[in-house]
Parts: C-alpha cells; sequence; structure tokens
C-alpha cells in the first residue's frame, strides 16, 4: 500500500514505467513466450495422478471373454447397415432387446444454414438408438453412457458389435450401481446433439427431435468408442470439447491407466510419449503434443462425439482404437477388458468426477500443466498491454498538465492548461460504432445474404457463404476510416492516443475473458496480436506497420494455424491446398456456431475483428 | 436547462423500452448480480399470488419484500415495467433537482469565504466557477440513468430501483431543507431496507448547517434540533410499521424482512462479500461474525462524522457507498446510485490518484462475473472460488475507489486553506503525504 500512497514512490515508479516501457514490454513477451514454451518440458510438468478415491482403491478384475461374439456382431451389423442404406435401425431394436435391455429409438431432423460440402450433407434425417441396461443395485437415479457413432461405408463397425458384445456381457452382471446406456448415433456430431437435447429436453440448437421415451439418471461419464479394424495397434485419446472445453483430468487418467494395465499402448494427438525426457528430441516431442493440443482446443470444436457432452457437465472422452504397421496387436478381448474395467470404476463412482483438474494442457499423457502454471504465460502477454495503456494514460494526462510544470505522475500538481483545444471523447465514437457494424455485418450477412449472392454469382451455396465472409473482412481495411476530421479540427496526436488506449484496454478485456474460457484459444490470439497492437502508431514506418498488422489479423492467423497444424501432424501441404483448407475452416467455424453452437467465430466476428480494426484506425490515423 | 434533461430522460426509457421487449430480458433478470434473493422481481411474483391466495406472503421462505412494496404492485402488477421505468426517472429528476439546489448552496459558501478571506492566497486554480458547475445536475442524470448497472437493474424489475428512489428524495427533501419530508423519507427507506438508517447522521448535520446551528455538545439548539428530528425520523418509522401492520395484521415481515436482512441465512452468490465467507463457515461460529459484519456497516459512521462534520454531502456518498459494498445482499443498482454522484465530485479529479486503473478494474470484474458464472454454474470447469475472487476484487476496487475520492476531498480541503503550493522550512517545495 505504501507504494500507492507515497506520492515520491509513486512519482518514481511512474518514470521508471515511462522510461523502460519498451524494453519491460519485450522483456514480459519474452517471458510470457519462453513460459509457455518451457511449459512441455518434463520438470517443469506435474505428474498425472488419479484425484478420486472412488477410483483409486478397488481393483476391478476384468473377465470379459466375448470377443468372438464382438466380432459376429460386427459382421452382422455391417451386413444389415449395406442391406438398409444406412443405420439398421430395426436390427440394432431387435438385437438390444434380445440383449435384455430396454430399447428406444429417436429420431430427428436439421436443415443445415447451408451444405456441408466436406460431409455432403443439407438436410439431415437420422435415427438414434440407445439400449438402457437398468442397474439391478440402485434406483435409476445415475447412469453412464457408452456411445457408438454409426458412420457410413465399413467406418466403425466393430465399435457397433463390440459395444454390443459387451452390453451382453454387462447384463449377466450383477454389481451395477448404474444404469449404463448404450447409444448408436448416426450422423455422428448432429446426432449427438439431437440426442443430449431430447435426454436432458432442451432445445439450444434448432434440431427438430421426436421426444424421449426412456430415460436412465443424471448421466455421470460417457465414452464414445471409434474402433474400425477387428484387431488394433494402440488407442489414441481425445480431449477436446465444444468451445475447448475438457473432460475431468480423473477420466483421461483412468483410461491411461487401465490401458497400462492390459499393455495397451495410448497416444494422445497421435504421439506415442517417449522414455526419455532430457533429450532435445523428446523435449520437441512434447512441445508438438502440446502444441496439437492447443491448436485443436483453440478451434473450439469438439474433436469427437464426447465433446458435446461436456456442455451438459458430463465428463467423456472419445477413443480411437487405431490400427497401424506395429507387430503387436491386441484383440477385441483386451480392448472390451478396457472398457469393462472402465466402466467398472466408473460405476463405483460416489459423486461426479470433481476431485482433479478442469483446465490443463496434456505435454504427455502421464504429465499435465494445470491453469495456475500455465497462466501467467498468458498474464506476462497482458502485462504488455496493460504497460502501454499505463504509458498512454501517462503521457495524455501530461499533456493535461502545462509542460514548464514536472512530469506528471497521475499526480498532477500543475495547472491544466485549458486553453489547449482538445478532442473530445466523442471522435472516439464513429471509429467504434463502424468498427462494430462491420464486425456485425460480418456475423450476420453470409447466412442472410446466401440466397442472394448464390443467384447472382456462379458459385455453391458454401463457397458463396465463405465468400461473402472473406469480402466483408476484406472490406473492413477500406472502411473510412477518418471520420474524426469531420468532428473536430483536431489531428493532435491526443487523438490516436486515446483511440489506442481505448482499443488496447478493449483488447486486454477481450482476451482475458477469451483465455479464462478457452486457454488456448486466448493464447494464441494474444501471442499474435499483443505484440504488433503495442508498437501501432501513425508515426513510423506505415507499411511496414501495415503489413505486420495484416500478417496478425484473427483469419491471418487461421491460415498459420492450418499451416503449424499440417507441419505438427506430419503431412505438411502446399499453399494451394493450405488455402483450400482455410476455406474449409471458415465454413466449418460457421457451421459449428449454428450446428451446435460453438462461440469462436461470433467471438472473433463481434469482438476480435471490430478491436482489431481499431488498431488499424489507429494506423491510418491523420 | 430542462430541455437536455428531458432528452435524457426521453434517452432512458427509449433504451429501457427496447430492452423489455427484447430476449435479453430474460437474462439479465435471472443474473444473480442484479437481482437479491430481498428484491428479485420473481420473488414479487410469488408474494404477490401467496397474496392473493389469502396466504400471509411471508409463510414460504422466498418472499423478502416489505408489505407496501407488495401492496403497491398488488394493484400495479399490470404496470411493473411502467412502475419501474418510472421510478428510476423520478429517481434522476430528484437527483438532477437536489443537485441543482447543492451547487447554489455550495456556490454560495465559497462566496461567503472567499470574502472573510478563509482561503490562502494561490488557489485561485481550485476555486470552482460557475462554467463547470452548470452541467454537473445534468451529468449527475445522465450517469443515473444511462449507467448499464441501473438500465440492467430496471430490466430485471429489481425492486432496488424503488430504495433508490426513496433514497433520492430523502436527499431531495434533506438539500431542500425540510426536515419534516427528509425524516419521512428517512424513515422510508430505513423501513425498506434498515441501512440507510446510517445516512441519519449526514442529514442532520446537513440541516443543522443549513439552519446555522453549530454542532456542539452543549449547545441547547443542537440538542433541540436533533432530538426534533429524531423524534420526527422515529415517528413516521412507527407510523409506517404500524401501517404495514394493519395492512397484512400480522408482524410476520418484521423477521423475514429485518430479520432476514441481518441474519443473512440465504447465502446465494452475489457481488457482495457475506456468501462465500458464511458458506465456508462453522455453523457455530456464524453468529460472531455476522454480528461483526454487520457492525462493520454501521460502524464508519462515527469516524465519518467527526471528520466530514463540515461536508455533510460528501459524508452521505461516502456512506451510501459503504452501504452499498458492505450490506448482506448488495445488487449493481445500489453501486448505480452512488456512482450517479460520482460527477458531482469531478471537482477532485486533480487529486485522484488510482482512477485509471480503478475505473478498469471495476469495468474488468463486471464483465468477468458473467464468464466466470458461466464456467462455475453451466460449464461446472471453475469453481466458487473463482467467483468469490473476482467479487473480491470488485469489492475492493470500490474501496479503494471511494477511499481514493475520500483523500481526494481532505486534501483539496487542505490546499484551499494552506495554499496549493506548500514549501517545508528549507524552502523547498512539500508534498501532502497521507500515512
Amino acid at each position: 500500500m505504501g507504494l500507492l500512497s507515497d506520492p515520491y514512490r509513486r512519482r518514481a515508479l511512474a518514470r521508471l514505467l515511462l522510461r523502460l516501457n519498451t524494453p519491460l514490454c519485450a522483456l514480459s513477451f519474452a517471458a510470457g513466450l519462453g513460459w509457455f514454451l518451457g511449459l512441455a518440458f518434463q520438470p517443469c510438468t506435474l505428474r498425472a495422478y488419479m484425484s478420486e478415491n472412488a477410483m483409486g482403491s478397488t481393483m476391478v478384475e476384468e473377465r470379459f471373454a466375448a470377443a468372438p461374439r464382438a466380432l459376429a456382431y460386427a459382421r452382422q451389423f455391417a451386413g444389415h447397415k449395406k442391406a438398409a442404406r444406412g443405420m439398421p435401425v430395426a436390427w440394432l431394436e431387435k438385437t438390444m432387446w434380445n440383449l435384455g435391455l430396454e430399447v428406444y429409438k429417436q429420431t430427428f431432423s436439421r436443415t443445415l444454414p447451408f451444405p456441408d460440402e466436406l460431409r455432403e450433407r443439407y438436410m439431415v434425417k437420422g435415427t438414434n438408438v440407445y439400449g438402457i441396461l437398468r442397474a439391478p443395485r440402485a434406483a435409476s437415479t445415475e447412469s453412464l453412457v457408452l456411445s457408438v457413432p454409426c458412420s457410413e461405408g465399413q467406418h466403425n463397425n466393430q465399435a457397433v458389435g463390440l459395444m454390443l458384445a459387451l452390453a451382453s456381457y454387462f447384463r449377466g452382471q450383477i454389481y451395477w450401481a448404474k444404469d449404463i446406456i448404450f447409444l448408436v448415433n448416426e450422423h455422428d456430431l448432429i446426432g449427438m446433439e439431437a440426442w443430449l437435447e431430447a435426454y436432458h429436453d432442451v432445445n439450444v440448437t434448432d434440431v427438430l427431435s421426436s421426444g424421449m421415451l426412456g430415460r436412465a439418471g443424471a448421466i455421470q461419464a460417457a465414452i464414445s468408442l471409434e474402433l474400425s479394424s477387428d484387431v488394433i495397434t494402440s488407442f489414441d485419446v481425445a480431449v477436446e470439447g465444444l468451445n475447448g472445453q475438457l473432460p475431468n483430468l480423473d477420466l483421461v487418467n483412468l483410461f491411461y491407466a487401465f490401458c497400462q494395465k492390459s499393455g495397451l499402448l495410448c497416444t494422445i494427438q497421435g504421439k506415442l510419449q517417449r522414455s526419455d525426457w532430457d533429450s532435445l528430441p523428446a523435449y520437441l516431442h512434447s512441445l508438438q503434443t502440446m502444441l496439437l493440443m492447443v491448436l485443436k482446443q483453440g478451434s473450439g470444436r469438439p474433436q469427437g462425439d464426447h465433446g458435446l457432452f461436456l456442455r451438459y457437465h458430463i465428463e467423456a472422452i472419445t477413443v480411437h482404437g487405431i490400427n497401424s504397421f506395429r507387430q503387436h496387436k491386441y484383440d477385441m478381448g483386451t480392448v472390451g477388458k478396457t472398457l469393462e474395467g472402465m466402466f467398472r470404476k466408473l460405476n463405483n463412482l460416489l459423486e461426479r468426477l470433481h476431485q482433479s483438474y478442469f483446465f490443463y494442457l496434456l505435454p504427455s499423457l502421464s504429465r499435465f500443466v494445470s491453469i495456475g502454471v500455465y497462466m501467467p504465460a498468458f498474464g506476462f502477454l497482458i502485462l504488455i498491454l496493460v504497460l502501454k495503456a499505463l504509458d498512454l494514460w501517462m503521457k495524455l494526462s501530461r499533456c493535461d498538465v502545462d509542460p514548464a510544470e514536472q512530469p506528471c505522475d497521475g499526480d498532477p500538481v500543475g495547472p491544466v492548461a485549458s486553453e489547449e483545444p482538445k478532442p473530445s471523447l466523442l471522435t472516439l465514437v464513429p471509429p467504434l460504432l463502424i468498427c462494430h457494424a462491420t464486425g456485425l455485418a460480418l456475423y450476420s450477412l453470409p447466412i442472410l445474404g446466401l440466397r442472394m449472392a448464390t443467384r447472382h454469382f456462379p458459385v455453391s451455396e458454401s463457397e458463396a457463404v465463405v465468400l461473402t465472409a472473406i469480402a466483408i473482412y476484406v472490406a473492413g481495411l477500406a472502411l473510412p476510416h477518418n471520420t474524426h476530421r469531420v468532428l473536430t479540427g483536431a489531428g493532435s496526436d491526443r487523438g490516436w492516443m486515446m483511440l489506442k488506449l481505448l482499443s488496447l484496454l478493449y483488447l486486454a478485456m477481450q482476451l482475458g475473458c477469451i483465455a479464462l474460457v478457452n486457454f488456448s484459444l486466448g493464447f494464441l490470439l494474444a501471442v499474435t496480436l499483443v505484440p504488433v497492437a503495442a508498437v501501432v502508431q501513425p508515426t513510423g514506418p506505415k507499411p511496414l506497420q501495415a503489413v505486420l498488422l495484416v500478417l496478425v489479423t484473427p483469419a491471418a492467423t487461421l491460415l498459420f494455424c492450418i499451416f503449424l497444424y499440417q507441419e505438427l501432424v506430419e503431412c505438411p501441404i502446399t499453399v494451394l491446398e493450405g488455402w483450400q483448407q482455410f476455406l474449409q475452416a471458415i465454413a466449418e467455424g460457421l457451421l459449428d456456431h449454428h450446428l451446435y453452437g460453438s462461440i469462436v467465430f461470433p467471438l472473433v466476428a463481434l469482438f476480435v475483428y471490430p478491436c482489431w480494426l481499431l488498431l488499424w484506425n489507429v494506423l491510418f490515423w491523420k | 436547462m430542462a430541455a437536455p434533461l428531458v432528452l435524457v430522460l426521453l434517452v432512458a426509457v427509449t433504451v429501457r423500452a427496447v430492452l423489455y421487449r427484447s430476449s435479453l430480458a430474460g437474462l439479465i433478470s435471472e443474473r444473480v448480480e442484479v437481482a437479491s434473493p430481498l428484491n428479485a422481481w420473481k420473488r414479487v411474483v410469488e408474494g404477490l399470488a401467496l397474496l392473493d391466495l389469502g396466504v400471509s406472503p411471508y409463510s414460504g421462505d422466498v418472499f423478502h419484500e416489505t408489505p407496501l412494496v407488495i401492496y403497491l404492485f398488488h394493484f400495479l402488477i399490470d404496470y411493473a415495467e411502467l412502475v419501474f421505468m418510472i421510478t428510476d426517472m423520478l429517481t434522476a429528476v430528484a437527483l438532477y433537482l437536489a443537485i441543482q439546489d447543492y451547487n447554489k448552496v455550495l456556490f454560495k459558501k465559497q462566496k461567503l469565504l472567499i470574502e472573510l478571506d478563509k482561503y490562502a492566497p494561490d488557489v485561485a486554480e481550485l476555486i470552482r466557477t460557475p462554467m463547470e458547475m452548470h452541467y454537473i445536475p445534468l451529468k449527475v442524470a445522465l450517469f443515473y440513468l444511462l449507467n448499464p448497472y441501473t438500465v440492467m437493474s430496471c430490466i430485471a424489475k429489481s425492486t432496488c430501483a424503488i430504495n433508490n428512489t426513496v433514497i433520492a428524495f430523502f436527499i431531495l427533501a434533506t438539500i431542500k431543507g425540510s426536515a419534516f419530508l427528509s425524516a419521512v423519507f428517512l424513515a422510508l427507506a430505513t423501513y425498506q431496507s434498515l441501512y440507510p438508517l446510517t445516512l441519519f447522521a449526514p442529514a442532520l448535520l446537513y440541516l443543522l448547517q443549513r439552519q446555522f446551528i453549530p454542532v456542539k455538545m452543549k449547545s441547547k439548539d443542537f440538542w433541540f434540533y436533533t432530538v426534533q428530528y429524531a423524534g420526527l425520523y422515529l415517528a413516521s418509522l412507527v407510523v409506517i410499521v404500524c401501517l404495514s401492520f394493519f395492512l397484512l395484521n400480522s408482524w410476520d415481515f418484521i423477521p423475514s424482512v429485518y430479520g432476514f436482512i441481518l441474519s443473512v441465512p440465504d447465502l446465494t452468490p452475489n457481488v457482495g462479500l457475506f456468501w462465500y465467507f458464511f458458506a465456508e463457515m462453522f455453523e457455530h461460529f456464524s453468529l460472531f461474525f455476522v454480528c461483526v459484519f454487520q457492525i462493520n456497516v454501521f460502524f464508519y459512521t462515527i469516524p465519518l462524522a467527526v471528520k466530514l462534520k463540515e461536508h455533510p454531502i460528501f459524508f452521505m456518498f461516502v456512506q451510501l457507498a459503504i452501504i452499498s459494498i458492505f450490506k448482506s445482499y448488495p445488487t449493481v443498482g445500489d453501486i448505480a446510485l452512488y456512482m450517479a454522484f460520482l460527477p458531482l465530485w469531478s471537482h477532485l479529479y486533480r487529486f485522484l490518484r488510482n482512477i485509471f486503473i480503478l475505473s478498469c478494474v471495476l469495468i474488468v470484474c463486471s464483465l468477468l462475473f458473467p464468464v466466470l458464472w458461466h464456467l462455475w454454474i453451466y460449464a461446472g470447469s471453475a469453481n466458487s472460488n473463482f467467483y468469490y475472487a473476482i467479487t473480491l476484487t470488485f469489492n475492493v476496487g470500490q474501496i479503494l475507489l471511494i477511499s481514493d475520492y475520500f483523500y481526494a476531498f481532505l486534501q483539496r480541503e487542505y490546499y484551499l486553506t494552506h495554499g496549493l503550493y506548500l514549501t517545508r522550512k528549507d524552502g523547498t517545495e512539500a508534498m501532502l503525504v497521507l500515512k
């Protein structure tokens, strides 16, 4: 408190801030980036451990031995799927019924705002089939879900087979205390969303679906299984959900523990953990893994069917079975035993999974970085904005004071030079309004103007949406950015300094809020936007600054992220392919928003982009 | 002068009318920052339903408003939106008139002191001019009406708006010098939310000042006037409470309203400091700490009354802020009331030290409330500690803001009497240091 109330120290501190502003900003940026890169270094991470008592203390013995049965079911399912040219609803109902489950089906339909060209769907109609295994020892108040997406082609048949085999095995056991729901959902995420909405009797998106006739209790945890071959070499686990939400770390730990128990290889982001840690390749390996997680989380897309469960406060992961060229293969028995073990442990839960972390980054499956460790990296980046804002504020308030007086330090004692014309705060209103109007146009026009665009231009609907979005985005740069000249004759430095102060604070607030909800997105935006936002000003080399500013616009960040991602998954792409993927990513971002309520697109369009336009305004302030 | 005020009122009405029709209304009225257990509209509706059924509205544990409010809405339930808009307008107009009058008083006093040579010779730049004081009443009205906190409070139909109106009328009556009306409105405000009880001291000080009665323990006039004002206040309080009794024919409302305020049984999260503290505490300690927390609200009145004896309106402002920070169920509507007074102290701006940082803190915290609430309640990934951390920061920000204003006020007064350019004994420039 002494620092705040003692005017001498305040003055010294203020001088220090003014004089050392640029070095401090550079130092802060280096610290932020360094901290982030350091997160992947093993000694900086924590060892993953099981926090939940109910999962740690009890050992279970897995006895699942119906591997041939699983394969038989898979073949039958494949046959019926081929015959029905889609999901064999009747066969599934009959089979589940014969296994002794309570079987229900739910039909849904959804018209997409524009056709999804990647998956070739526009008007989606489908059916989810689910069977409930009632717990013999409890009153249907809690439940677990094993979900399997029914995909097109030969994909995922084995997963359905294994699920049915597990259901028949589980049916014979007496220890279940929670209902188990076996769900086969059609049209992957759309079906999943429809099912979840109907189960919880809400309507968040505009899915039309038949009501739900049968329910089990509140869902405690869910596992989504994807398996396309009779034998597997390893499992890959996906954790990132809608809007970057993550499941409780205990669920991931549980899965990893069972994989280790049965000797299965287990990867995350497709990367197998290395045994050493103190060499450079090992560090780079875990950095790659972590960067992949950051990119996937930052995209805000669900990385599997589990991603939609998280919104409903249900912990969930997706497990992909992978069949690669490794020597050692595992059959259905081992996979089934792993899942059996997980369900038995989850069955022991006394309360929802809540003990362990919800905010984490995973450089490998056995190590994690918690929120308290990674937040400082972001904090250092935000500090730059705060330092710059303080600097501007002090310069602005010094202008109020007569220059003959001592430099102002937030404790102005000198007389106010009231004769000097001051541009009022009103000059800031037109740029703010224009930028936000552009943002609003970017958010709403691509969908609203869809019909018009396809009528007048020879493009498909999906292309029309993406191209409209890009057109509006680019047009934003050319908007009349000198409205302040009309209002007052003030071409002084005060005008742009006020605008920059405002946009820096605005950016800091936005990034802070984003990073709390989705750290990766916030960090990616901060690490690109912040340094350029700090240096941009109308004086100095304008073309260079303009190029820098364009390079860090959110759209450019997206493009770079696509290339980085392709590099990290070790399949580099050409520039043209990159551009194709960029267009696709925009279309998917829009679709994700309309179909599942992902907030990344509206966030960028309505807030980050206008804020970036404000900085653009600062650059071209005359 | 009235035209800009009418314009501001029109803009405010339009904003509110638009928001009432939008989908935001439902969202806002659910926010815990806007609607507390005391003043949530949902609870008023519940109380009305019980009243219509012929049951005492206090028989459940939901309704905690006073009987007068429920009878007011018993007749006006169909025009609820209109009522809340009108109360906001009335508050703004009352504040406008009050500040206009207060500015005249202040200016006269300043003129008198200059004529009496009470000020140091070099303080010309600290003297306030009619030019800069001219727009202050309008700014006060603007700050109240277009403050997002007030707008949200009005959209959520939080009955906090009614308390604010009563307090604004009390301030108007006090500044106009009507002891009787002042006492009546103070009694009403106390009856509504109990804490305005502490506004008794500044009001009394102001009225005494207006009557040119010195505050001396030995003066007969002083005691006569104090007893008279206190008598008026208590008499109106008794009348109002008895009226409430006759309306409902039971004393149920006393424990249900005042007991509820004082013993803090409802620990729904809000922007205040009580909920987390008492949710964490062992039950058998809670009585002691409830007493400590409640005494805390009332305690500051005594030192402030001593220090700000000569400046009762500033005292009232600080007291309002303290109430809205430390009361048991604060909402942003309470904060809006004391924030409306900030333009009145715009001449202190040059002495404020942390205004930039503090306003940033308050804005950031207001934005983070919904974000962390979402993470805690909907996403389930954060927990109550996250939300409470922001509540704590928000309140610390408010406390620092008020102490900044308080210090600036004292500093200005000191400069006015001792001259702006202080010198040390050895002739170098000196600076005021608060220790």
